[in-house]
């Protein structure tokens, strides 16, 4: 057991990987592709929010950021887009690290810490509204240029591999947390902050680190947004919809466990596809589906998704003992 | 020759800051007898104002009649939403409760989005344009209405708590909930009372922001982190708080929109609020935690 845990994340990612062989329908691609950017972007949240009991409203300050700075990077200097990809994280990252900064020293939690990182997000969405450098109101487009080069692609199945790759690098990220005792310090402030500190755990920088992370991953979502889409203005970029699916994905499919943002994100957006082909092209209706389900998901199943395979499926190791359980009882 | 421009500002801010108070109010009191965040706040409110709207346009109801139907209507919505959605989904949970009037306001926002479809809207009442001159600036009728009638419901309000039965059980279950339960005081009512009280608070605010106001369903999301900016700046659950929050509030948008241009009003808002809750979270009012 060198390694505990990973052999999921190659099985779960491999099996993901041979769907571009299975169909090449553009719409089949163009769903997942999107499930798997709100993957990504919640299991961003979930370090946060899951892992540390952080709960952000605001990580589209976060996917806001790298978008922006991908496009502008492109648009306005000339700078590649591969470079630009990894300068969005890293941009991501560092305001995700101010912000934290900011609050965790003044010591904000709870709903508290959820306004203001809101605040934050909204701050950045009104400024990016009118700066002439991210294009104002009329947005920012990203010329058309497809090559390989350029982080453009003809086919969507490039595409959804890309963003599988991001997304397995989070599991692995998030794989390495669980097993760090980075992991179990964050576990331990998310649970019991004070008797965490009593123990001598440095609380502030490790929530510091669980958001600066974080902000990373949430940046990687939205730097390849730009690249998927060509396209941002400040409603998207910074936008609440952002904020809400961060945090839905992971709540939906189960809080603070691995597989959480992806069971998540997956459910949702089937959900949303199975709408709108019933009621067609509605506006809104998608949206209705999700805040219901985030009701439903928090007054009936605390543990998403995940906790209710666990109840059907039992994993392995505890099985034995309930079904000693059982029998002791007969 | 600038005070000739900045007076109107200011007094056109503590206008608008009357009815940004009222919206606060409701949210305040929520927050301070059931120490949680209401997120679906913003969305009831363009709630209230569909429902304003919708009076005007099909039953030709004026908004400020339609006031006396409206705000029991939205306090029994509010009643109900506390007593069968939140409070039995939330576990007494304080992020469950996040969550769940998070999704609430999901669900609000974009039932209204379905059914009246993006475009904005406005009503045009009689009134909607007059305008009365005070001290050599002209203000808006329907929004001086609305700066009157924000103390009137302030005043209401602390009437309610203060001299009725029911406002001293909701007191009593803000200061000490176990021993308001021992007492004999149904919790779980009094925190629906309450919530029920909130929202018919945002019904006022509708009715009287309406004729000079416009609509869409997502016109709440600009008062709902403004209203949070109030409570929080006003200390979290006091009346007096959100009255004088809100008025500062209005004046700073209004003067940050004169010197930054009308789109960057709300920035000073925001700032604000990050400000003080990063520097003194418990309100330029409330007394030190």
């Amino acid at each position: 057991m060198k390694a505990p845990g990973y052999l999921s994340v190659v099985a779960v990612v491999a099996a993901l990987a041979l769907v571009p062989f299975v169909t090449s329908s553009n719409v089949i691609l163009n769903f997942l592709v999107i499930a798997l950017l709100i993957a990504l972007v919640g299991q961003g949240w979930n370090v946060l929010g899951g892992y540390g009991g952080q709960y952000s409203f605001g990580h589209a300050a976060f996917f806001g950021t790298g978008a922006y700075t991908t496009a502008v990077l492109q648009v306005q200097y000339g700078i590649n887009a591969w470079p630009g990809f990894a300068i969005g994280i890293a941009a991501g990252a560092l305001v995700g690290a101010v912000i934290g900064f900011l609050s965790f020293r003044s010591g904000l939690k709870g709903s508290y810490f959820a306004l203001v990182t809101l605040a934050f997000a909204e701050v950045l969405r009104i400024v990016a509204s009118v700066a002439p450098i991210t294009g104002a109101g009329v947005g920012t487009l990203i010329r058309l240029d497809v090559r390989f080069e350029a982080f453009q692609f003809q086919s969507r199945a490039i595409f959804y591999w890309i963003i599988l790759a991001l997304v397995a690098l989070s599991l692995v990220i998030v794989r390495m947390i669980e097993n760090s005792r980075f992991g179990a310090r964050l576990v331990a402030v998310r649970e019991n902050e004070d008797a965490a500190r009593a123990l001598g755990v440095d609380v502030m920088a490790t929530k510091l680190g669980a958001m600066t992370i974080s902000a990373a991953i949430t940046a990687a979502g939205g730097c390849f947004y730009a690249q998927y889409y060509l396209f941002l203005d400040a409603g998207i970029a910074y936008g609440p919809w952002i904020s809400v699916e961060a945090l839905l994905a992971p709540i939906i499919g189960g809080v603070g466990t691995i597989y959480g943002p992806l069971l998540g994100a997956l459910v949702v957006k089937t959900l949303g596809e199975a709408a709108k082909h019933v009621t067609g092209t509605a506006p809104g209706l998608d949206l209705i589906i999700y805040g219901a389900v985030l009701v439903l998901v928090v007054g009936f199943a605390p543990r998403g998704v995940a906790g209710l395979l666990e109840r059907l499926w039992p994993r392995r190791s505890r099985a034995p003992a309930r079904a000693e359980e059982g029998k002791s009882r007969d | 020759m600038q005070t000739a421009i900045i007076i109107p500002a200011i007094l056109n801010g503590v206008l608008m800051g009357a009815v940004y108070a009222l919206v606060a109010l409701g949210l305040t009191l929520i927050y301070g007898v059931l120490h949680i965040i209401n997120f679906a706040h913003g969305a009831l409110l363009t709630a209230a104002l569909f429902a304003v709207y919708f009076c005007f346009r099909t039953l030709g109801i004026d908004p400020y009649v339609a006031v006396l139907g409206l705000a029991p209507l939205f306090f029994l919505l509010g009643y109900a939403l506390q007593r069968f959605v939140i409070g039995p989904a939330a576990h007494g949970e304080d992020s469950n409760i996040l969550l769940v009037t998070l999704g609430i306001a999901v669900v609000i926002e974009n039932a209204l989005l379905y059914v009246f479809r993006a475009d904005t809207r406005t009503i045009d009442v009689p009134y909607g344009f007059s305008v009365i001159e005070f001290g050599g600036t002209f203000l808006s009728v329907p929004r001086v209405v609305g700066f009157f009638a924000a103390f009137a419901v302030a005043g209401l309000l602390w009437a309610i708590l203060a001299l009725t039965d029911t406002g001293k059980a909701i007191r009593a279950v803000a200061k000490e909930k176990r021993g308001a339960e021992l007492s004999g005081i149904d919790v779980a009512h009094i925190y629906a009372m309450t919530f029920g009280l909130g929202t018919a608070c945002l019904a006022v605010a509708a009715c009287l922001l309406m004729p000079s106001y416009y609509v869409n369903p997502h016109v709440g999301n600009a008062f709902v982190l403004v209203a949070f900016t109030i409570v929080v700046l006003g200390g979290m659950g006091s009346v007096p708080g959100a009255l004088i929050g809100g008025l500062f509030a209005g004046v700073v948008e209004s003067l940050c929109g004169f010197y930054l241009g009308e789109s960057l009003g709300q920035i000073g808002i925001f700032l604000m609020f990050i400000l003080v809750l990063l520097f003194r979270p418990t309100g330029l009012l409330g007394a030190r935690a």
